[in-house]
């Protein structure tokens, strides 16, 4: 008990990040409709912004604004990986957007986003 | 204005390709004419400062953004070899950009517009991966890179839109590895600039998690410069994307990545560590299966195109194996082969695109005849070919000099081996192609585009082809200057001790 605590407290939340990263990919290699790729591919996304938040916690932190009374650095937690996501929120919308304009073309041109379907239409 | 030549590198064109659009809706031509002309500034701007570097004797250019000291600021490093770089994909890229005009002169102000911006941006994201200093900085430029790249691919036409949703895919895998790898690497340093992360790592090196950081790079980046067993998008992608922007693709687009990682194991890893010196052992054996297998399935081919996506699995093996030897030869053979690969693989697809726009041919058996139709391309060909092979005087032959070089000094006999029966393969299947051009009867095609006059081609397309083939030519009488001036210069430490 005292083990699966400890594991939880400290590699808990990274270990389900891992998962769900995997997952992502795992969905992306498995699915058989395009459309569920991609939404494996945006939950791989999600996963490593996850990641990101979670080692920026920190016990007892509160927001990064400075608010002149609270001077001291440690009590605030890190808004740096914060930012870093942001940005890597917008590079995830615009390859999603991106993903989404060819899925639609894809489906102009083939009639279907099942794999199966759009392969066998391809190599004719 | 001279301090600020750096930034010009990636600035002018991220502003030109941003305002190509409006400039395409008022006038079809002006937005295509801006971009190219940005990418001339960038081109310069990129020639300034490789000289003021090696002016310097080989001493980094560091520019602050908005005068934000590192590590705090982002800031654009430019030594010699990501100088020598940058000069290098805004020359590709300049000559693609002129040879793009003829496939888009038909064309809507729309195609025309949205062309031109991708291919600015395209130019942006790969000048900004070779220059940055900063490692988040270095993601957002791949994606720009990347994303731009997979609208160039899925121009090409009704069966390019499948390779491009693939290539997203699989290349979205390969950012948010790299991605994860920063976090991981930042979770342990604190900081994202490269150079005060390469001074804080020193005491992580033997932790599990810089391990987990390292495999992290490699296979992320190894995705994105098709690295044998992740290049399952690679030859979809080149054979089916746009033909006038196939060659900047297949030419620097996989070397960018491959130069980002250069920077990640060699300069602030250092190959000493052990972690590294593993990881360069499975590039090694990464390297050598992707040269064999490449050059197989590239004999296996009868599309042009898809032959050269092959033969690029096999070259991005050569540059691996030479990192992979961790030393000085290696290294330098590696670095000089991205140059002269580049040149090559360019030269090759604006010939074939050159064909594909006349006749609408890419089958290689039916290419007969072609040195009396299209004599400059043919010659082109063939010193690209000579130079694949590594026959001297082409460049080619010096890059593979300095691979042997390097794996005699390391004693990695294999790699020997290797580099020889390769490099029989590519004669194999370059042969075939100047046996066609040269000896076989004419084929009969059609033209698509008619054109008439000693060029074969119209002066746009005609320029890149005769200056890439030039170029080969030069880079191996060259090859000396560059070794000693540049590349040498621009050494990681540890392979100097």
């Amino acid at each position: 008990m005292e083990v699966l605590n400890e594991f939880l407290k400290t590699k808990g939340i990274y270990s389900l990040v891992m998962i769900l990263f995997f997952l992502g990919i795992y969905g992306m290699v498995l699915a058989k409709n395009y459309m569920k790729k991609l939404m494996a591919m945006n939950v791989m996304q999600v996963a490593v912004i996850y990641f990101y938040l979670c080692f920026a916690q920190k016990d007892g932190g509160m927001i990064p604004v400075l608010d002149g009374i609270t001077n001291n650095p440690n009590a605030y937690i890190n808004p740096l990986p914060h930012g870093l996501m942001l940005t890597a929120i917008v590079v995830s919308l615009g390859t999603t957007g991106v993903a989404l304009a060819l899925l639609m073309r894809i489906k102009e041109i083939y009639g279907s986003v099942e794999e199966v379907e759009v392969l066998r239409r391809a190599s004719k | 204005m001279m301090q600020h030549a750096p930034l010009f590198i990636v600035l002018l064109p991220v502003s030109a390709a941003l305002l190509c659009m409006f400039f395409s809706r008022l006038q079809k031509n002006l937005g295509s004419w801006l971009v190219i002309a940005s990418i001339v500034a960038a081109f310069m701007s990129a020639v300034t400062v490789l000289q003021q570097v090696i002016a310097d004797g080989g001493k980094p250019i560091h520019y602050w953004m908005g005068n934000w000291q590192p590590p705090i600021g982002i800031e654009f490093v430019i030594d010699p070899i990501s100088g020598i770089l940058a000069v290098l994909i805004t020359f590709i890229s300049l000559l693609g950009a002129l040879y793009s005009l003829p496939f888009v002169k038909d064309e809507g102000w729309l195609h025309v517009g949205g062309y031109y911006t991708l291919y600015g941006l395209m130019t942006v994201g790969m000048c900004g991966m070779v220059i940055t200093g900063d490692v988040f900085n270095l993601y957002v430029f791949l994606e720009v890179m990347s994303l731009s790249g997979y609208g160039l691919i899925a121009l090409g036409g009704k069966k390019s839109m499948l390779a491009a949703f693939r290539y997203l895919l699989i290349g979205t895998i390969g950012a948010s590895l790299y991605l994860l790898g920063v976090g991981y690497m930042y979770a342990l340093t604190g900081t994202l600039n490269m150079a005060d992360m390469a001074v804080r790592a020193a005491e992580f090196l033997n932790y599990p998690l810089f391990a987990l950081a390292v495999a992290c790079f490699v296979i992320g980046f190894g995705i994105k410069m098709a690295l044998f067993p992740l290049h399952g998008w690679q030859p979809d992608a080149y054979n089916y994307a746009h033909p006038g922007s196939a060659a900047f693709i297949a030419g620097c687009m996989s070397k960018v990545p491959a130069y980002a990682m250069i920077r990640f194991l060699f300069y602030m890893f250092g190959v000493d560590t052990p972690v590294v010196r593993a990881a360069l052992d499975v590039l090694g054996i990464l390297g050598v299966a992707g040269i064999l297998l490449g050059s197989v399935m590239a004999l296996a081919q009868y599309d042009f195109r898809r032959m050269l996506a092959y033969s690029s699995v096999a070259q991005i093996g050569y540059i691996a194996i030479g990192l992979a030897m961790g030393n000085m030869y290696g290294f330098i053979g590696a670095v000089l082969h991205i140059i002269n690969h580049a040149f090559m693989k360019s030269a090759l697809f604006f010939v074939i695109g050159g064909i594909q726009y006349r006749f609408g041919e890419v089958n290689i058996y039916r290419l007969g005849g072609m040195n009396k139709k299209m004599a400059i391309s043919s010659l082109t060909v063939t010193f690209a070919a000579l130079s694949m092979i590594g026959i001297p005087p082409t460049g080619g032959f010096f890059s593979k000099w300095y691979l042997l070089l390097g794996a005699y000094t390391g004693a990695e006999y294999f790699y020997i081996g290797v580099l020889v029966v390769s490099s029989l393969l590519n004669a194999i299947y370059f042969f075939r192609i100047l046996e066609q051009m040269f000896i076989q009867r004419e084929a009969s095609l059609t033209e698509v585009h008619p054109h008439k006059g000693k060029l074969g081609l119209p002066v746009a397309m005609a320029l890149p082809i005769a200056v890439t083939g030039i170029g080969i030519v030069a880079l191996g009488f060259y090859s000396v200057d560059i070794v000693t001036d540049i590349i040498k210069l621009g050494l990681p430490e540890v392979l100097l001790k």
